[in-house]
């Protein structure tokens, strides 16, 4: 087998040989690798695309729990009502994204692909610490976008299988990876869902317990800030709950979500002593 | 200087399948067949070196002869399927066309290069009984010359593959429960062998693509699950 590749393969061309995908797509497909950067010259004004709000993780008894609003705001507008800022990236991670939903979108997905790669070519899963990393430079090479507006700040989080525990990570637009101990939160409405948990929370909480911290975190942020969500019971929209344990990924269900609205809900208005109207 | 010999492409081609046909049949036979909830892949393989591997939710690979040019095949697919699921959507992925890209690559090397690949590759697919246009299993054949093939309900590659074809054609049933399926797997597999003893289950490699599971359908079987069903 002489030559540089001996292996011609249609659609590939067959460069690389590494095992991760977002190289791939930077060697062999530059024109479809996502550089936002390249759409702004220098001294350009912010472009005016949709952003994501509020979304939180915390660690509860049987791992980590992630979870977000379904807003997407332009400006003072709604974008979308119903878009997703939870997302599973294998078994045993998640990212919650924040910021500029067009390369936050993309960053997710892109990381999914990438997790999923690097387990099929090499026969075995990445490290959570392994993925962690890769996020952080993957919201690097999107530094230059981020100056002109298009912010990607997400959170990932997921079961560490040799460590027996949830684990969750912060980052900073410049790449900058911080590990939390409990909880944190992000987005717009991040600072009242942060606040609501820091009330809340315990991480040796039982799972249905969790799912109250972080719905009641979801609605408190929205109460407060008018570019999150929270819960649409008009058009029966529900913030996106995943979590996640040493068994994988699991996804709260909307009636379970809706019991604890409805409950914090009664909760409060009791406490107004008026039938609720405030 | 001297003339090279003239040597006519027939002797050429026929030598070269000979040579890549001597390094296949070395290696042991991996078996594919359809069952209940999906479609099962199982190889007799002692070593830690994967055989059988996952290219994309719904698509298996396996692979027989020499490891190192399997396994760049398998990875090669991998890059194929994601690259073009990301390009377009992840239901675009498809067996047959995965399965055409390798018989053209292989058959590339075997025209081209002076030594031919000494492999032989499936790729399987499972079924989406939700999916219009998805609903089937497929499995395709591809040998070390490019040449390709399509099959139902089972498949073997690799030395003994005429051999067990025969067994398979007297003992399978369709839609068998995945007990009976790795035991006939297992059955098949133990006429390669000389000694014709059952191949205890650590010195099996058994994967699945299961119906039943949500997004990625791959699962690698680990030994107690194997030994659970073949003692019984």
């Amino acid at each position: 087998m002489g030559g540089k590749s001996a292996l011609d393969f249609p659609g590939l061309g067959g460069s690389y040989k590494g095992s991760s995908f977002t190289e791939l797509l930077k060697i062999e497909f530059p024109q479809l690798d996502p550089d936002w950067s390249s759409l702004f010259r220098p001294g350009a004004s912010e472009v005016a695309v949709p952003h994501g709000t509020t979304v939180l993780s915390f660690k509860f008894a049987d791992g980590v729990i992630v979870a977000g609003d379904r807003l997407a705001t332009e400006g003072l507008r709604v974008a979308s009502r119903d878009v997703q800022k939870v997302y599973a990236t294998d078994a045993h991670s998640m990212i919650a994204i924040a910021g500029a939903a067009g390369p936050a979108i993309e960053m997710a997905r892109l990381m999914r692909i990438e997790l999923e790669h690097y387990e099929k070519i090499e026969g075995e899963a990445l490290e959570l610490d392994g993925k962690a990393n890769k996020l952080s430079q993957m919201i690097r090479a999107n530094l230059p976008a981020a100056m002109q507006g298009m912010v990607v700040v997400p959170l990932f989080a997921g079961y560490d299988l040799r460590r027996k525990q949830g684990r969750i990570w912060k980052f900073d637009v410049t790449g900058g990876r911080y590990e939390e101990a409990e909880f944190d939160s992000t987005g717009s409405g991040g600072l009242y869902a942060r606040e609501s948990l820091k009330k809340s929370h315990h991480h040796e909480a039982p799972k249905h317990e969790a799912l109250g911290y972080a719905v009641e975190a979801l609605m408190d942020a929205a109460d407060e800030d008018r570019g999150t969500g929270g819960i649409d019971v008009y058009r029966g929209i529900f913030p996106t709950v995943i979590y996640c344990s040493e068994k994988g990924i699991e996804q709260a269900p909307e009636t379970e979500i809706k019991e604890v609205y409805d409950r914090v809900l009664a909760r409060r208005s009791s406490r107004n002593g008026n039938g609720g109207t405030r | 200087m001297s003339a090279p010999f003239y040597v006519s492409p027939e002797q050429v081609m026929a030598d070269k399948a000979e040579y890549a046909r001597k390094g296949v049949s070395r290696g042991k036979s991996s078996i594919t067949l359809e069952f209940a909830d999906g479609v099962l892949i199982m190889a007799e393989n002692t070593s830690s070196l994967s055989k059988i591997g996952e290219i994309y939710d719904r698509i298996a690979f396996a692979g027989v002869g020499k490891f190192s040019e399997f396994d760049q095949l398998r990875k090669v697919g991998v890059r194929y399927a994601d690259m073009k699921g990301y390009q377009y959507s992840r239901d675009d992925v498809r067996a047959r066309a995965l399965a055409n890209a390798y018989s053209q690559a292989m058959g590339d090397v075997f025209t081209r290069e002076l030594k031919p690949l000494e492999v032989e590759v499936i790729v399987v697919e499972v079924g989406d009984p939700e999916l219009i246009g998805h609903e089937n299993n497929a499995i395709y054949r591809v040998q070390f010359d490019g040449s390709i093939s399509d099959h139902e309900d089972y498949c073997v590659i690799g030395g003994a593959a005429e051999e067990l074809t025969g067994y398979m054609r007297s003992h399978y049933k369709k839609d068998l429960p995945l007990g009976e399926a790795l035991q006939l797997g297992r059955a098949a597999l133990q006429r390669a062998s000389d000694v014709q003893i059952a191949v205890p289950p650590e010195n099996l490699e058994v994967c699945a693509l299961e119906k039943t599971r949500i997004g990625r359908k791959f699962r690698r079987l680990p030994t107690e699950e194997l030994t659970e069903h073949l003692s019984s």
